[in-house]
Order: structure tokens, then sequence, then C-alpha cells
């Protein structure tokens, strides 16, 4: 029974994920004042592409190919480690954030050593980006877990996710809201939305994610696009998990619950992307060293108490 | 462990045998390199058998040497150490057959040789000698071997500043070790390892600071790194894998083996070793980000790793001292780990440059370029030890990082130092990494990625089938490391009890063995569910024949490689952010006329510590030192009397 749980949450995100572009897109419209796009758009996109007839420059090699492989690889192992609704997946171990974390990074290698696979200037730029933001993202993300770690006093994500409750928030409530700005910055940046980038520009020059992976087309792209939606509900569950610690005691009414908030996440990252500008590239740096003040901030709340 | 010692006689017979056929370079090739591979061979028996049943080995020889006995002893740690001595050693031999071939004829490769299986020989004698003289004595040959490899290709002046400031700084550091030697037989005998007494109070800190400075110098820590990138990058390329996958080591199993001597540590020591290690990991992937040539960064990225080792020691040490001894085995068994893990994938990412350099004649990263498509499984093997350099799964350089972390995680049960020092470790940790990422994406990229930057790139061919052979065997050896994690901690165990006996903490590392289960099954998960991936897109592609084109660059139809991003664009928001620490030197293009014609712009890494703090502190020292060289003027009778003067000095001073 409960491996039929852990499959059916694990199948849930892994058919849910594309379902959160498709939520923030339908704010910003709603924002803008327009109809926008379907909440399902991704779905037909991803179908189109899965059936499109790739174009390959004549420059890359096999890396290139990989790239889309692997991170799509990596990321839905990182999906099979992600506790859903404070309820362990398929592989719950003494730190296995940690792991989490290097999977991610996984997925980042093999996408920017595919965008450098091409020799365009636009793709190396935005490599170049990406591998510059996440010198300041990974560590405010690990001091982030470091510090929920210590409020619970667990070392793995299921621990923490599960002794998280009502009470974590009336004790330790300045920890718990610091850490949870600091992953909703990081979600922004690791998911190249505004602030930090934005996945509507079309000038090359201004982009970061988009720019990586501007040669990439048919299935390939649509692994890609599958693999950023994974990579948004993950970083989305984690907070979900932090603000909302579960318990209505019942599984059913803990993850309608859960899902719930995840759209309401992506929602907040709609709300974000309507009302704030983008930041200039030099300014994103320091938004991620905020991030990292506010999970250092946690940490020594904690460790004071 | 005879046949430790029969590996040992075939190391210095060939070597011999290499010398002396010097006339003939394919017959002392073979020499050189048959003598190393059969002695790794007969090596790597008694060394496994030893980690796995964990009982010592020893051997005592009637021939005394000065101040004690001629004692070998392959007890669980040295063993740890000499698995890597011989496989790296072995499989660079496989590959210097090939990578010294076309200096046949210009270059003496029977003395190239005979000083490699001479480096490997000092390396086994440091590891097993049972005494501080027969440890120094492999340490200086050791010295002098890897002295003669940086300099072969002497007519570079850059190799033979290299080689000057290496020698250097190993004299320094053998002066200090024979002091803390001095310092630990001051009260015994014998300077026979088991008759040490145990030291306390200033003593015992006098020997910890003078070993780590002595140690510090073959380890390669910053500050005490400075010869470590310009050395390694100096030597042949096999040879720069055995110096950065294993002889940097043996500084810290001297670090490991004097900690062993001093119980109880004082907790200033652990905190010492920890700081400078977070200093060397983080600076060393930071300056290992800057370096325009291949082999620094690599060498750089040596010191990083280094760092890593040393910072969870200290954590370990420091865990030890406050009681917290589940920790304190978590993070040792990580230090020892990463040791090993670390001369795989060093060996194999130098040997990967070696491969570019011999066929491009440069390392230069701004020169390369698109070698992926010229010498596509030299990129395969690069890209692997990248990924393990980064420390990313399944490859194996996560494993000893995990358990490092799982220690320092260990701390939020702790208050006080502990806590602070998990802390520290887990973030240098995190934040390394993240830097050592840019680093290899960006060295792999711009030498294997892309289109070539130059001509001479373009006419590149691929590497040798024996060269192909070791970084293949390197590899394989990288992923099955990452994959086998659990397998590996039974030897660990049998290593960690002999050097630090801490009984009752081997149950922690034992017990580490389930995350490292998971983390191997989410390995195989991830192999599994990319072969699905590459399936399915297969399946979706169907008969479909993919088009071939231009890469998109937002229009433009003649994109040329000088539009690529290069190693420098690559790494400047990084650079530019941290350059109050790297102090890069740049000469940039001033625009001064309305229609600009030709501009150029330039950036260099400096060492910076070599110039901001050697440098002036070496030219006080020799100005110094200047006003006594009435004392040296080269007439022999007057320092034979200098000697006879002392003796009857002491003489004097002990009646």
């Amino acid at each position: 029974m409960e491996i039929v749980k852990t499959l059916f949450q694990f199948l849930a995100a892994a058919l849910l994920a594309p379902l959160l572009p498709g939520v923030i897109n339908r704010v910003k419209a709603f924002f803008a004042g327009r109809r926008g796009q379907p909440l399902g758009q991704l779905y037909y996109d991803l179908f189109k592409l899965l059936l499109k007839t790739p174009v390959y420059s004549r420059t890359t090699t096999w890396v290139f190919k990989a790239g889309p492989i692997i991170g799509v690889a990596s990321l839905v192992t990182a999906l099979a480690l992600l506790p859903f609704a404070g309820r362990p997946s398929f592989f719950a171990f003494e730190g296995d954030f940690i792991f989490l974390i290097y999977l991610l990074g996984l997925a980042r290698f093999a996408t920017v050593l595919a965008a450098l696979d091409t020799g365009s200037a636009f793709e190396g730029m935005g490599a170049s980006r990406e591998m510059q933001f996440a010198v300041f993202a990974e560590p405010a993300f690990f001091l982030g877990l470091a510090a929920l770690a210590r409020v619970t006093g667990q070392p793995s994500l299921a621990g923490m996710f599960g002794a998280l409750t009502g009470d974590t928030w009336r004790t330790a409530a300045p920890v718990l809201a610091l850490l949870t700005a600091s992953f909703f910055i990081v979600l922004l940046a690791e998911n190249s939305r505004v602030p930090a980038d934005d996945p509507n520009t079309h000038l090359e020059l201004t982009m970061i994610h988009e720019a990586m992976v501007l040669d990439h087309s048919g299935p390939d792209l649509a692994f890609i696009l599958y693999g950023a939606s994974l990579k948004l509900w993950l970083f989305g569950a984690l907070i979900c998990s932090t603000v909302l610690p579960r318990h209505t005691g019942s599984w059913a009414s803990d993850s309608a619950l859960f899902l719930l908030m995840m759209f309401g996440v992506a929602a907040g990252v709609g709300i974000v992307e309507s009302v704030i500008a983008r930041l200039r590239l030099t300014k994103v740096p320091f938004m991620l060293i905020t991030a990292f003040a506010f999970s250092a901030l946690a940490l020594i709340f904690q460790m004071g108490r | 462990m005879l046949l430790v010692l029969l590996s040992l006689v075939l190391l210095l017979a060939s070597s011999m045998l290499a010398l002396s056929l010097s006339r003939n370079p394919s017959r002392a090739q073979d020499a050189g390199a048959y003598g190393a591979v059969l002695a790794s061979l007969c090596g790597l028996l008694p060394a496994g058998r030893v980690l796995f049943t964990g009982r010592t080995d020893t051997l005592s020889l009637p021939w005394p040497v000065p101040l004690g006995s001629l004692t070998f002893n392959l007890d669980p740690l040295a063993a740890f150490f000499l698995v890597p001595v011989f496989l790296l050693t072995g499989l660079s031999a496989v590959y210097g057959v090939d990578y010294l071939k076309s200096y046949a004829g210009r270059k003496p490769l029977g003395l190239a040789w005979a000083a490699f299986n001479t480096l490997t020989a000092a390396m086994v004698l440091v590891f097993t000698a049972a005494n501080a003289v027969l440890f120094m004595l492999g340490w200086e040959l050791m010295a002098a071997a890897s002295f003669l490899l940086v300099l072969f290709e002497h007519e570079k002046a850059q190799a033979r500043r290299a080689a000057f400031i290496y020698l250097t700084a190993g004299g320094t550091g053998a002066l200090m070790l024979l002091a803390a030697f001095s310092l630990l037989g001051q009260a015994s005998p014998s300077l026979d390892y088991s008759a040490f007494a145990p030291l306390t109070g200033h003593a015992a800190s006098a020997v910890f600071l003078l070993a780590l400075c002595g140690f510090g110098l073959k380890a390669g820590f910053i500050p005490l790194h400075v010869w470590l990138p310009e050395a390694h990058p100096a030597a042949p390329s096999q040879v720069s894998a055995v110096m950065s996958g294993i002889m940097i080591k043996t500084g810290v199993y001297g670090i490991i083996r004097v900690l062993g001597f001093l119980t109880p540590w004082q907790e200033w020591w652990g905190w010492t070793l920890l700081v400078l290690g977070a200093v060397s990991c983080l600076l060393g992937a930071l300056f290992a980000l800057a370096q325009h040539e291949l082999k620094r960064v690599l060498a750089y990225s040596s010191i990083e790793n280094v760092g890593i080792i040393l910072m969870a020691l200290g954590l370990g040490a420091v865990a030890a001292v406050n009681g917290a001894p589940v920790m304190a085995a978590l993070a040792f068994a990580g230090a020892l780990l990463h040791i090993f893990n670390h001369s795989l994938f060093k060996g194999l990412l130098f040997m990967g440059a070696g491969a570019v350099l011999h066929a491009a004649g440069t390392a230069e990263l701004e020169a390369l370029g698109g070698l992926g498509k010229r010498m596509p499984r030299t990129a395969l093997f690069f890209l692997a030890g990248s990924a393990a350099a980064c420390a990313l799964p399944p490859f194996n350089g996560f494993a000893g990082e995990f358990l490092v972390y799982l220690g320092a995680f260990k701390s939020i049960n702790y208050s006080g130092a502990p806590a602070l020092a998990g802390v520290i470790a887990g973030l240098s940790l995190a934040a390394a990494g993240a830097l050592a990422a840019a680093a290899f994406t960006r060295a792999a990229g711009a030498a294997f990625l892309g289109e070539p930057r130059t001509e001479r790139a373009a006419r590149t061919h691929e590497a040798g089938p024996l060269m192909l052979f070791a970084m293949g065997a390197l590899a394989l050896l990288c992923l099955l490391a990452g994959l086998a994690g659990p397998l590996l901690l039974l030897p660990l165990g049998s290593a960690l009890a002999s050097a630090f006996g801490l009984p009752a903490a081997l149950e922690a590392v034992r017990a580490s063995a389930i995350p490292l289960v998971y983390i191997s099954a989410a390995g195989l998960l991830l192999l599994l569910l990319a072969g699905i991936a590459v399936a399915r897109r297969r399946a979706f592609l169907g008969d479909k024949k993919p088009a071939a084109g231009l890469t998109w660059d937002c229009g433009y139809a003649a994109p040329s490689p000088r539009m690529q991003y290069g190693a420098s664009s690559f790494a400047q928001p990084l650079t530019d952010f941290f350059q109050p620490v790297l102090r890069k030197i740049g000469q940039y293009p001033v625009i001064s006329e309305y229609f600009p014609a030709k501009a150029s712009f330039s950036t260099e890494a400096q060492a910076v510590f070599y110039n901001s703090v050697y440098l002036p502190v070496g030219a006080r020292i020799r100005d110094l030192a200047f006003r006594f060289s009435w004392i040296q003027h080269g007439r022999l009778q007057i320092y034979i009397m200098y000697i006879v003067v002392t003796l009857i000095a002491l003489l004097l001073w002990k009646l």
C-alpha cells in the first residue's frame, strides 16, 4: 500500500509539473489584462516538439545531444528523492538533500557543456552567467537546508519535512520565515525567472537560461523544457513543505493541500514577475547574496536559540 | 610484505636498466614501463590483502640504519595510500610509453624512466617506512627524482624556474621535518615510530606546527602551495598525473601519521587544519577558474582538493577533541576516501591535458577548442574526469565529499565548537564545489567544445592507443568507484582504525553504508533513466533525418571561431567579482578616436601569493643571507674545519 502511495505521488509530480509554467503564464496574463495561453500549453508544446525533426549545428558533437538527456535524467532522479506533502519518496536517507543539490549540479554541468559545444557567442554568454549565479545560489541554498536540518534535528529531507509542524512555526517563526524567503529567491534565480532572468525575452544578449538552449530543437528541446518544469516543481515543493507543515492527518487531504499550495507558489512567481522589473545582470549576485544572508541569519538564530 | 619489497626491487632494478639502455630509447622505454607495471601488479596484491584483512604486515631486516632498525611496516593506513600509488604509477607508465615516443632522440628517455621508477620506489618507501631515518631517505629520494622530472624540458626557462622553486620548497620542508622528528625522538633511544614517546604541551604543539609546515610544503595547501602550480605543469604529463594524483598526498599521509604520534590532540590544531583547508579549497577553486593554461587549472584544482582533505581532517580533529566521535569518524573517513578518489580523477585529468598538449602542442585554453571532434575518446574521458572533479554523481568524487558532509551534518546535534566547525566545513565544500564546477566547465568547454580557435588546434589527432587505454581505465575506475561506495567502506574502516584508533566510531562509518547504498542505487537509476531517455529519443526520431546547419548566431550567417566565448570571457563575471582576491592583471583598449580600428586586450592571472608574499620575504632573507656570505667561499678544507669545530663543540657541551 505504501509503495502504491509513493508511486502515486511520484507520478503526480512528474505529470503535473508542466502545469506550473501554465499557471505562471495565466497569472501574468491576468495582470496584463490578457486572456493568455491555455493552462496546459506546455503539454501541447512538448507533444509538438517530440514529433519534430531536430536540426543540429555542424559544430556540435555528442556532448550537445547528451546535455538534455543527462539533464532530464538527473532531474527525474532528483524527483525520486523529493518528499511529497511531508511523506518520503523512493529514496530517503541521511544527507539526501546534499545528493539532491549535486544532482541539480549535474544537470547544470551537462546543460552548460552542451551550450559551449555550439561555439556560439550567445550560448557561451548564457553558460557563463549560469555558472556565475550558481556560485552564489548554491551556498545560499545549502545554508538554508542546513538551517532547516538544525531546526528539526533531522539530517534528511523526509525527516526535516516530516518533523516540521505547526508548532515549529509557533516556536521558530523568524527562522522559518527567513528560510522561506531565501528559498524563494533561490527558486527565482535557479529557474531563470524575473528578476534574475526573463523567460519571455527575445533578445539573445539579455538571456541566460534561454540563451543556453537556443540551438536545441525537437525532442532535445522537449527534454529541456520538461526538465525545467521539474526543476520548478522541485524548488516549489521545498518551499511548500517549509511553509505548510502538514498535517491534517489524512494522506489524501495533505496531498490535496500540498498540490494547491504548489499552484499557489506558481501564482506567487507569476505575481512577482508581473509587478517587478528585471534586475541588471550585475545586480543579480547581490540578490543571491541577500538570499545567502537570509539563510545565514536563520542559521544564527537557530544556533542561538 | 615480501611482495612489496619485490616491487621495490623491481622498480629500482628497472630504473637502473632503463638508465643503462639510454642509447636505445625504445628499449629504455620498454625497460622502464615493464618494470613499473610489473611492480604495480606485485604491490597491489599485498596492499589489497592488508586492507581487506585489516592485519598489519611488518618486516624487519637485520641491517641497522642509524638510530633505529630497517623496519618496513605495511599497516592498513600505509596500504590505503599504496593502492593509488600502484594503480596510478602503473597506468601512468603505460601512458608514458606513447607520450614520450615523440621525445625519442631529443631527450634522455632512459634518465626520465629511471627517475620515474625511482620516484615510485621512493613513494613506496615513504609509505612503508617504520623509522624516521628510512622515511627521510625515501622523502628526499622522492624530492630528487621528481626534481629531475620537472626539469625534463630544461631548455624552457619556465621549467628551470619551476624546478628551482620546487627544490627550495622541498629543502625547506625537509629541514622542518628533520626538526619535527628530532623533537619526537628526543626522549626515545631510536627513531622507530613505535619508540616515539608521547609528547605533551608546547613540545607537542611545536612538533605539530613543524610537521604541518614541513608536510604542508609537499601537500601544497595555501599558503604553502607556490611551487605546485609551477612544477606540476612543467613535468611530462604522466609525471604530472603521479605528482598531483598521489605524490602530494605523501604530505597528507605525514600529517595523519604525526597526528597519530601526538595524542591527545589540542583543539586549536583541529581549527588550524580546518581553516587552512577551507581557505585552500575556496581559493584553489577560484584560482583554477582564472588560469589560462589547462595544466595550471588542474594544478590549482589539486590545491582545492588537498584543501578539502585537510579541512575534513580538521573537522574530524575538532569533533574528536570535543567528544563527538561519530562526527570525527565520518570526517576522517571522508578525508581518506577523497584521497583515493582524487588520485584517480586527477590522474585521469592530467593525462587528458597531456593528450591535448601532445596533439595541439599547447595547453593554452585560448588557443584550443573543438578538440572533441578531433579526439573524441580523449574528450569523453576528460569530461568524465571533470564531472568527478566537480563531485558530480554518479562519479567517484562525490562519495568522499558526501562523507565529509555527513560528518558536518552530525553537528546539528551539538552546540559550540563542533557545530561551528560543521557549518564552516559544509559551507566551504558547497561554495568550492560551485566554483570548481565553473572552473571545469570552462576548461573542458574551451579545450574540447566549439570550434578550434587556431589552425594548429584544427589539425590535432587522437591520442595513441596506450594513452587512451590508461585514460579509459581511469575513467572506468572513476565511474565504478562512484557506484561502489559501500564496498569501499571496509578497507576505509581498517585504514581509519590503524590511523586514529577510534573503535567506537567505526560503527558510525559502517552505518554510513546505508546512505551510500542509496546513493549507488540512485546513481544506477540515473544511468537507467539516461538510457531510457536515449531510447525514447531514438524512438521519437524514428527514420527522420536530423538536418545539419549553422550554429544560431542571432541571424548572422557567417560565424567565425573568433566569435565564440573564450575561456577568459567565460570566467570574466566571476573573476571580476573576486578581483580583490585574484588581482589579475589586465590591459584594456582605450578608445580615443571616432572610428577605432584595431583593439586588443589581455588578462593575466598572477600568482598572488608568490608575488606579494614570497618575493618580498625572499628578498629580505637573501639580503640577510648575503651578510653571512663570507662563511661560504667554496674551500673544502675550511668546510671540513667547520664540521670538526662543530663536533668538538658538541662533545664539550655533552661533557
